[in-house]
């Protein structure tokens, strides 16, 4: 393995390396606890978790949020479910089979003793959401109730109706709560940072603006924390909070952070189809449809053709003429493949013509099977919520006709590179949640990211960042008037500086919709060489146009355009690693799929000889080629083999 | 579809606002309320002009971060909607629409539409939670729960923080969004233990920060966007008198 890149497993079989890791890591007493201030950035599951568990054990923390509330962090959002390996359906579940499953799921690009400990733990998430009052659903009994998800074959999902990250955040914003109360935790919202701060090699501190007044702010500790989220958004259009950005994670890469795995992004296969120029964001309909919805589309081009004129509806079809392709390719799994797989049969089929609304880019997600086997009152009771955003959408009602669906921008698997223990390659800059690279491969399953930022934040960080800091406790108070923070807050107003004084003639929304295009063309579902070298070349001419003729007012105070064209400025170079990434990975894996390598019947084609590793980036500066380190998998665990949900 | 708007604009906390008329035209149906408010601000920008403050964010009706005064009404005429899931659609061709931030005393303006909520955070942190603290605790499944009573808690947990109540509320009262929490907690065994104390804790800093009284109107119950309903109050009543006898609380506790 490359010397920069240590991963820090630590040695014995992969079911006791974590428990031997918290066996020897080192502690440190309440009274140097309370010495050591950690800024944490971010305050969705991972953040809020975090934040609220070291002001817990005694740290001084500083979290800080974009939103107006810590509450609204696009977690928020998160509808169906969160895994756990509890086995109280008794139907076969342990902690292994939900590592295998999350191995095998990413496409065998994921580290595996991070995935263990990921299943190890998520046991202990559910336990701690019930004592803090997360209403999950539960039986007659008054036990759990459990649902399924893509890419497993037991039911081990809980949910919280149709709002399980809604849930979830608010026992972690509760728990958060009671920390600012106390007074562990000093909560900064409207904030965005701009940038991380080093002295002497170490993370010590960040920059941020204030979105209310404009002020530009320094703030330092001990240790930084980033859980900001992920950065779908560079797609400009997908299922991401309109705050979610990839700025936080980008700014710390040009410190010397390493970024893996960019072009891992997640397509998630049901969700509202584009409806016109104007739209702002995708809207997902949640993976748990697929328990009881079945895709189809019709069998013959006629029908499709009549269905697109308005002269046919899709009730009126009659079953076999109806082509459910995903119960048809993929009979072991149904329509519960994997979620890369579901939104590549979906283009299959609409590349082959048969897409069933104007554009041609939608397929039916039909319940009319589950309403007659289990009664629309069944139906509405499991996703009441979810029909009724559809409707309130499309204005059409889903107990009467399908749903049409189509694949969108979700979720990024890749992001900054972290060890075992969360640190990046930055000492002191540890990453958690979904801004980090670790556990989800090439393709993350579904109700595993909620699993994964709450066991970085409330079960992994408090013990890693302990063991980091235990060697820092004579060290005072980091000041913020060191010549490191003069600079760093220096090159922060000179950037805004020179973005306000362009003065030119297109929005940044323009530019942003633009970037999304060519990456959505380009970088999207189906990859090819000439394409990424198109995107890299078109994405390096656009950056060229925004520099010279963006449009930003100049206003004291709040300034969301502003806002907006620092972060489409990252996307913008964000975008350009991700092609890079993309042309350079020769193979199909998981949510990456080159056109140039897939199997006879179009399934993934990966190569193990050749990528079997993490690729991570290191920054070398402004317009410079970055330069590739490889982190070598090794698989102990288990085998490595092409994946079948046939 | 063309639109007057009428739009209350304020510069910043201090300064007075008053209303500006704005003319969109060219707005699609299929548009969400705030996509039209994009296209406003798009133009705004292209004429050099301050665009139009307002907060969003997930824009499908969970975060609570919307918070227009429509016509009128807190997310305007939708039922069990937020702002962000108003369609365009639901509107005259040519009509005239005014929209104005929440108004309350303790929800200050901070700029045009957008209010600072920050009081209902500092309710939550009096005592919003179970105070448990991270590991430590029994098996998810050691405590029953009955199904309608999860379920009942599900509904009052489904808050979104969003203040309709408080802005349609002529008292500008929160009550409904502390007996959201409170009921939720209330409900479940996990949360049971401090229920007389979290309502006493919060309708203290509720007073404090300057919502005004519940008389009862259920205005609050009529705009939710989650279709939270009054019942809730009752039981927040219930747990805040019996508290006071049976546990008083006081600030310092
Ligand atoms: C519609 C939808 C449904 C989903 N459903 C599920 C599901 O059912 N199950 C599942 O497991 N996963 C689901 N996911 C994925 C999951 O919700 C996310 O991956 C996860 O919530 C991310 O959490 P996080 O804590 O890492 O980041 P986020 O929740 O994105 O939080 C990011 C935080 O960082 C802050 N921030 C960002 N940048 C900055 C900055 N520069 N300065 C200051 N603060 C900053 C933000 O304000 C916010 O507080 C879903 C995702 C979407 C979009
Ligand atoms: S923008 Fe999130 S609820 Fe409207």
């Amino acid at each position: 393995m490359e010397e920069k890149l240590q991963s820090k497993i630590p040695s014995g079989p992969i079911s006791e390396k974590w428990t031997n890791y918290k066996d020897t890591q080192r502690l440190i007493n309440p009274a140097n606890k309370r010495r050591l201030d950690v800024i944490v950035v971010g305050t969705g599951l991972a953040g809020a978790s975090a934040a609220a568990t070291l002001g817990e054990l005694g740290f001084n923390v500083k979290v800080f949020c974009i939103q107006d509330s810590p509450r609204r962090a696009h977690s928020i959002a998160a509808q169906g479910g969160i895994n756990a390996a509890k086995n109280y359906q008794n139907d076969g579940d342990s902690v292994r089979r939900l590592f295998e499953d999350t191995v095998k799921g990413g496409d065998y690009r994921a580290r595996e003793a991070n995935v263990y400990r990921l299943a190890e733990i998520s046991n202990n998430i559910i336990d701690q959401c019930v004592a803090q009052g997360v209403p999950f659903a539960r039986d007659y009994a008054g036990m759990l109730a459990n649902r399924s998800f893509g890419g497993a074959q037991v039911s081990r999902t809980f949910y919280a109706k149709g709002q399980t990250g809604q849930q979830l955040l608010l026992g972690a914003y509760g728990a958060l709560s009671k920390e600012i109360h106390k007074g562990t935790v000093k909560l900064f919202t409207r904030r965005e940072m701009l940038d991380l701060v080093l002295v002497e090699g170490r993370a010590r501190g960040i920059i941020a603006r204030n979105l209310e007044t404009g002020d530009i702010e320094r703030h330092a500790a001990h240790a930084v924390v980033l859980a900001t989220g992920g950065y779908g958004n560079v797609f400009f259009l997908s299922t991401n909070a309109m705050a979610s950005n990839g700025s936080a994670a980008w700014r710390c890469y040009k410190k010397g952070a390493f970024f893996a795995n960019p072009c891992f992004t997640q397509i998630h296969p049901t969700c509202i189809p584009v409806h016109g120029d104007f739209q702002s964001k995708l809207t997902l309909m949640s993976e748990s449809l697929r328990n009881d919805g079945r895709i189809w589309v019709p069998k013959r081009k006629e029908d499709v053709e009549r269905i697109r004129k308005g002269e046919l509806r899709p009730i009126d079809i009659p079953e076999a003429d109806r082509d459910y392709y995903l119960e048809r390719r993929y009979p072991a799994f149904g329509n519960l493949v994997p979620r890369d797989v579901a939104s590549r049969a979906a283009k299959e089929r609409c590349d082959a013509g048969f897409g069933v609304n104007g554009a041609g880019l939608a397929v039916y997600l039909d319940f009319a099977e589950a309403i007659n086997r289990l009664g629309a009152k069944v139906v509405e009771a499991r996703y009441g919520n979810l029909f009724e955003m559809y409707q309130n959408i499309v204005a059409e009602n889903p107990y009467e006709t399908p749903m049409m669906i189509y694949p969108a921008v979700h979720y990024t698997m890749g992001g900054l590179w972290v060890d075992y223990e969360l640190q990046s390659t930055v000492p002191g800059l540890f990453v958690a949640g979904e801004a980090n690279f670790s556990d989800h491969g090439a393709n993350r399953l579904g109700a595993s990211a909620l699993m994964q930022g709450l066991a970085d934040g409330y079960f992994i960080l408090p013990y890693t960042l302990q063991n980091y800091l235990s060697d820092q406790i004579r060290e005072p108070r980091i000041s913020i008037e060191s010549a490191e923070f003069e600079a760093a807050e220096c090159k922060v107003r000179d950037e805004i500086e020179a973005l306000l004084s362009v003065k030119g003639k297109e929005t940044v929304d323009s530019f942003h919709r633009r970037l999304g295009h060519v990456m959505w063309e380009y970088v999207g579902m189906a990859r090819e060489k000439s394409g990424l070298l198109k995107a890299i070349d078109l994405i390096a001419d656009l950056r060229k146009e925004f520099h010279q003729n963006v449009l930003i007012p100049n206003a004291f105070g709040v300034n969301v355009e502003l806002e907006k064209a620092l972060r489409v400025s990252d996307f913008m170079e964000l975008g350009e690693l991700i092609a890079r990434d993309a042309l350079q990975r020769e193979e199909s894996c998981g949510g990456h799929f080159r056109v140039e390598h897939q199997t006879a019947d179009g399934e993934a084609l990966r190569d193990d000889e050749h990528f079997n590793f993490v690729a991570a980036y290191e920054w070398q500066g402004e317009n410079e080629t970055p330069c590739l380190y490889k982190e070598t998998l090794d698989f102990e665990s288990v085998e490595l083999k092409q994946r079948n949900y046939k | 579809m063309n639109f007057t708007l009428k739009i209350w604009r304020q510069a910043n906390r201090t300064a007075k606002g008053h209303f500006v008329d704005y003319q969109v035209s060219d707005i699609e149906p299929d548009m969400s309320f705030l996509e039209m408010l994009d296209v406003l601000n798009e133009h705004l920008v292209l004429k050099g002009e301050d665009p139009v403050f307002f907060d969003h964010d997930c824009r499908e009706g969970i975060c609570g971060a919307c918070s227009l005064f429509i016509n009128g009404r807190p997310h305007g005429k939708g039922e069990g909607t937020t702002t962000c899931q108003l369609y365009m659609r639901r509107f005259k061709d040519g009509e005239t629409i005014v929209v104005e931030p929440f108004r309350a005393k303790a929800f200050p303006v901070i700029k045009d539409l957008t209010v600072d909520r920050s009081a209902f955070d500092q309710i939550i942190q009096a005592g919003g939670y179970v105070s448990c603290h991270t590991g430590g605790v029994p098996d998810g499944n050691a405590i029953l729960v009955p199904k309608e009573d999860a379920d009942m808690a599900m509904d009052a947990a489904s808050c979104i923080g969003c203040g309709a109540c408080v802005a349609a509320c002529k008292n500008a009262s929160a009550m409904l969004f502390v007996a959201a929490k409170v009921s939720q907690l209330a409900l479940l065994p996990q949360g049971k233990v401090e229920a007389q104390r979290r309502a006493q804790a919060m309708v203290a800093k509720m007073d404090e920060l300057g919502f005004g009284n519940c008389t009862n109107t259920y205005a609050c119950q009529a705009v939710c966007p989650k279709r939270i309903s009054v019942s809730h109050i009752a039981r927040l009543n219930r747990q805040f008198l019996t508290g006071k006898i049976v546990r008083p609380w006081k600030k310092e506790d």
